[in-house]
């Protein structure tokens, strides 16, 4: 196959950015999307050109390191990691273009990287159980019912990859928090910090300069794990809950 | 071979107390030197990745009042390798009544590493192992659990009880998350302070002990120095040296490499993890190789066509043309032999010329009986994501073709050198998780890995540190102190020299070529012949590298090429003394298959009078032999036994 | 948050206000007499406990605190998605994903589709409370106003356009709220967007029938 691709290329955070268009000749239907911009950048070292800057580790799906919006679309066009989207998702002639998440918490770095600390942040605010290694009780202590265990797990598998915030009009962190909240919330261990871990966590999501929440459900819609938009309700019976019980 | 190293003193760990062996943990730490907690707001700790033993390292020496500095190379410390582990971790909690107990997994885990672990070390893995699982629930990590609500448990790899605690196929990136967690909390508390996209380049060592650490800012490219009382290598493991592995793009060998080059032993480095269940190679472009949980082995059967060549769609080829060779070379096991068993058998069929798929690499991994035998929900149900996953990948329904697979790189069990306080031979330097080489012997047992990482991170690194910090603070340095200046400086000066090459090759044409030297001379298996082959190419490659490399950009950027040139740079070293270790190791064990040291049926034969020990090998200077330490193992407990699985 | 919440909490209640204005619309189908005494008689309500037209005061007090304090929230937040999405320059150059993936046509029409509804309650309260602008010429019958107003062309067509901003703002809106208040879940999640999209059709189309039965001569 041949593609064209249009590229957001920024030096560096300062920098002003543009799209820059390629071309990549015989691209196999097998690759990967990153192995097709591995290609590209081979072909640009070799040529003296700066390679284009995308951030990526694992490359099968688990690390949430990867990322960039496809066509308009985060993660591109299947409902999974860039890493694991693949050429035959695309026609042979197609152009695409490829931009970094773009929200004001998420800065660019350079090209397709950019800095997503703030999830960090929000996380630091509140989203864990205090714990001290050797205090635990044995693990058997508190049977946890399997519905309860099996739906935090299901938020648990968030992989803070940002394409929530990229996807959404507002460019609201709430999926992502939504999901921590969820996770720790619906286990008996999260019980003690419940209603003041939602309510730190809320407040540092805004003063990260995330948007508020638009309840359009962009971002579950691209999620690579599934994480449901019911997440989302959950933190705010919690944050309502939290309220009314005068955590502020 | 004296012309490849040089024999040096032996060596052994002074560490570990004597005694009953299940005494010898609670001996030590009652032996080890007590901090009080005014005195440890004055200590600090350096500690070098995020992912399970560097994460709960940071995060329970922070909760302990250490002064913790943390750096990852990652854009959050939530991405560590780690999170990819699929499978599970053990644990001797006996919850199934089965007969389990610590003792049990202490001769597993020796056993399945082929006796080429210490006895101390690893019985006290298992004793830990309970705890690790006590702690990771408090911390809200969501393990399966049964209808009742008390934690499943699941059998693993060969062993005959379930010990086994998992979340779904995502075990690994719970338990980080659990880490990360923790460490997020000391963050904010302001006993960790992180630093993300920055990677370690360079240890100082003053006064022969490990002082700080030089590291780059992989944002602004400025290279920084850092300080403490001690310092940790939670660094991974290097499996990347082949280009080809399960391993992160990023993972390298750089920080236990450089420690290296400082005086730290490299111990077993030719001790490679090959997994038998991967997606195989599609085309030369590819980056990486993703596992597929063996539990496929369960109820898949793994076959080639009778005949080479054979290019007939599979369905189409009639059972008396196929061989179900694993089940006819081990009638006993079948297709559940061990890791190392299955993927020489893959290797073998495939250099017969039998291979299946692009270049012949690889064998078909049949659910068709599967599905005839349970239907095709059941199998769903069981398989599904991983079906799912196969199918991503490859673009080929598995539910109607059988999937094709092929051996990967998986997980180094060689490592730095450490004692039983997981110290290196430099004082003040610690080695934790897949970095050190302690626990698994030649070849390590499935859901061991995670079980290892946490157990140094949270319990016994916590418990070990402080005999050494008690003698702290340590004299001031500043970088104004030669070692550090020089330290600095040959970080400046690597990265100028790489800047100014400008030559016509790029970085990862080289790490593909070097991968490709390890994979056929220095893989599933190994021969006095090839391994001298690999050795030099290995060198002239190298040389080649330092003078046609070309890195574009500058210092003073986000530069990929620029990381990229200096992780392969050291990976040619490391390279060369794999060889070198696996050339010296003329026996076969674990993960190490010597072609000269196999029974009359091909199946590995193991030296134990000769080679019962670890390989600790000391860096010598560039361009010099390197010298071989060797520590004795002694077995009290285990009997040592050649394994069969016929 | 609470300005969510707050959006939330007042959108409900403006909702059901409009489910009682529709039933008072209706009522103009029992003809002058009847619609007249039923708009005299919310002037009533209450008596002897409160003096005359005093719940319809405390009602339109509510009213009005609900319409400031939903405006106030909505402005506040878009100026907060604003600043989250300023990234310099356009957010995205792409043009292939402007309707988004999955998202609903009523979703896009909050912002300016509210600003269209609150230009229009304004005109609606001049029109047809205080009779500033008597389109048809003014009358003391409410019913009078009515159908004087509809039986210009151009007065349904701002009506239509209106209630056809209010319709997509409910669709969506309704939906919104009962996330934001946190009673989604996803078994629950179909019921709630099939429930909002019922409730939006119904009243846009109660509201529409009066306009258009006055303009065709049905009433009137």
């Amino acid at each position: 196959m041949n593609i064209t691709l249009r590229v957001w290329r920024q030096k560096g955070k300062a920098d002003e950015g543009r799209m820059v268009t390629y071309k990549v000749e015989d691209v196999s239907p097998d690759m990967s999307f990153l192995e097709m911009l591995d290609v590209l950048n081979e072909k640009l070292t070799v040529s003296g050109d700066d390679p284009i800057a995308f951030d990526h580790d694992c490359r099968e799906g688990i690390c949430g390191a990867c990322g960039v919006v496809i066509n308009g679309v985060s993660h591109g066009p299947e409902v999974t990691t860039t890493c694991q989207l693949h050429m035959r998702s695309f026609k042979d002639g197609d152009t695409i273009d490829v931009e970094p998440w773009r929200a004001k918490a998420f800065p660019v770095i350079k090209d397709l990287v950019v800095d997503r600390g703030s999830f960090d942040r929000i996380i630091q605010a509140g989203g864990y159980i205090s714990a001290p290694t050797g205090t635990a009780p044995d693990a058997h202590a508190a049977p946890i019912p399997k519905t309860d265990a099996d739906r935090a797990f299901d938020a648990a598998t968030c992989i803070g990859c940002g394409a929530c915030v990229a996807a959404c009009p507002n460019a609201s962190g709430m999926l992502f928090t939504a999901a921590k909240v969820t996770h720790l919330g619906l286990l008996p261990q999260g019980q003690p910090e419940r209603a003041a871990r939602v309510v730190k966590m809320v407040n540092q999501h805004d003063e990260e300069d995330f948007g508020g929440c638009t309840n359009i459900g962009e971002c579950a819609a691209v999620c690579p794990k599934g994480i449901p938009l019911d997440t989302i309700s959950q933190l705010n019976k919690d944050l309502l809950g939290a309220l009314a019980t005068g955590n502020l | 071979m004296t012309e490849l190293y040089i024999e040096g003193d032996p060596i052994r760990d002074e560490k570990a107390p004597e005694g009953p062996i299940e005494q010898r943990w609670d001996k030590r730490r009652f032996s080890a030197k007590l901090v009080n907690p005014a005195n440890r707001r004055k200590l600090s700790v350096i500690i070098v990745g995020t992912g399970l033993a560097g994460a709960s390292a940071a995060a329970t020496l922070g909760e302990a009042g250490y002064n913790v500095k943390s750096f990852c190379y990652q854009d959050s410390p939530r991405r560590a390798h780690s999170i990819a582990a699929q499978g599970g971790i053990n644990a001797a909690k006996n919850y199934r009544n089965d007969g389990d107990s610590i003792y049990r997994l202490f001769y597993d885990t020796v056993k399945g590493g082929d006796f080429r672990s210490r006895e101390s070390n690893v019985y006290r893995l298992a004793q830990v192992s309970v705890e690790i699982i006590d702690q990771c629930v408090a911390q809200g990590v969501p393990f399966a659990r049964e209808y009742g609500g008390l934690l499943d448990n699941r059998s693993f790899g060969g062993v005959q009880v379930s010990r086994t605690f998992y979340a779904r196929g995502q075990t690994g990136q719970q338990l980080l998350i659990g880490a990360y967690q923790a460490l997020e909390r000391q963050i904010a508390a302001g006993s960790v302070e992180m630093h993300t996209r920055h990677e370690m380049l360079e240890l100082i060592v003053v006064d022969g002990k490990a002082r700080g650490v030089i590291v780059r800012d992989m944002v602004s490219g400025e290279i920084e120095t850092h300080f403490a009382d001690a310092v940790v290598l939670a660094s991974g493991g290097y499996g990347n040296v082949f280009f080809l592995s399960t391993n992160a793009m990023g993972c390298n060998v750089t920080a236990t490499w450089r420690a290296h080059r400082k005086g730290a032993l490299f111990a077993n480095p030719c001790y490679t993890q090959i997994h038998p269940t991967c997606i195989p190679v599609s085309g030369d472009y590819q980056s990486k190789l993703t596992l597929m949980s063996e539990s496929l082995r369960n109820d898949g059967r793994i076959w080639v066509p009778k005949e080479g060549g054979d290019t007939r769609d599979p369905r189409e080829i009639p059972e008396e043309e196929r061989d179900y060779y694993l089940e006819r070379i081990y009638p006993a096991f079948g297709n559940l032999v061990p890791r190392d068993i299955a993927s020489r058998a893959a290797k073998n069929v495939c250099d017969e010329g039998r291979g299946v798929g692009p270049g012949g690499l690889g064998v078909y991994l049949d659910f068709a009986d599967a599905i005839k035998r349970m239907g095709r929900s059941t199998v769903e149900a069981k398989y599904g994501n991983l079906f799912d996953m196969y199918q991503r990948i490859t673009g080929e329904n598995p539910y109607e073709l059988p999937m094709r697979i092929y051996p990967a790189v998986h997980y180094t069990m060689g490592g730095l050198w450490v004692d039983y306080d997981l110290q290196s031979n430099i004082p003040g330097l610690f080695v934790t998780g897949e970095a050190n080489f302690s626990d698994h012997g030649a070849n390590r047992l499935g859901a061991s890995a995670l079980m290892q990482g946490l157990a140094d991170g949270y319990f016994v690194l916590p418990n070990t540190i402080n005999d050494y910090l008690a003698d702290g603070p340590f004299e001031k340095v500043d970088e104004t102190h030669p070692e550090a200046k020089e330290a600095a400086d040959s970080v400046r000066e690597r990265i100028d020299t790489l800047l100014s090459i400008n030559g016509t090759r790029t970085v990862d044409s080289f790490h593909k070529e070097l991968g490709h030297i390890m994979w056929d001379y220095c893989g599933m298996e190994r021969s006095d012949e090839g391994l001298r082959k690999a050795i030099s190419r290995i060198r002239e490659l190298r040389d080649e590298f330092w003078q046609n490399v070309k890195v574009t950009g500058t210092n003073e950027e986000l530069n990929q090429a620029l990381e990229r040139a200096g992780r392969v740079a050291d990976f040619f070293e490391l390279a060369e003394l794999m060889c070198v270790d696996a050339l010296a190791r003329a026996e076969s064990c674990g993960g190490h298959f010597r072609a000269e040291s196999q029974t009359e049926d091909g199946e590995a034969l193991r030296n134990d009078a000769e080679f019962a020990y670890v390989s600790a090998w000391e860096f010598a200077g560039t361009g010099q032999r390197p010298v071989l330490h060797k520590e004795a193992l002694e077995y009290e407990y285990v009997e040592m036994k050649q394994r069969s699985y016929k | 948050m609470a300005l969510k919440s707050a959006m939330a909490v007042t959108g409900l209640v403006l909702v059901l206000f409009l489910i009682a204005h529709m039933y008072g619309n209706l009522m103009i189908f029992g003809g002058q007499e009847v619609f007249d005494n039923y708009s005299h008689h919310l002037r009533e309500l209450g008596e002897p406990m409160l003096p005359y037209a005093g719940t319809l005061w405390i009602i339109r007090i509510v009213l009005l605190a609900s319409v400031l304090i939903h405006a106030y929230s909505a402005f506040v937040l878009w100026a907060r998605a604003k600043r989250a999405t300023s990234v310099g320059g356009q957010r995205y150059h792409s043009s292939k994903n402007r309707t988004g993936v999955q998202r609903s046509y009523a979703s896009f029409t909050m912002r300016w589709g509210g600003i269209v509804v609150l230009l229009f309650v304004i005109f609606h309260i001049l029109h047809l409370t205080t009779n500033n602008i008597a389109p048809g010429g003014p009358s003391s019958s409410p019913y009078e106003r009515v159908v004087h107003g509809f039986q210009i062309w151009w007065v349904v067509l701002v009506y239509v356009i209106a209630m056809a901003a209010v319709g997509f703002h409910l669709r969506h809106g309704i939906w919104s709220a009962t996330q934001t208040l946190g009673q989604n879940k996803a078994s629950r999640q179909r019921t709630i967007n099939l429930v909002a999209t019922a409730i939006a059709v119904v009243l846009t189309l109660g509201f529409l029938v009066p306009p258009f039965s006055v303009l065709f001569g049905l009433v009137g």
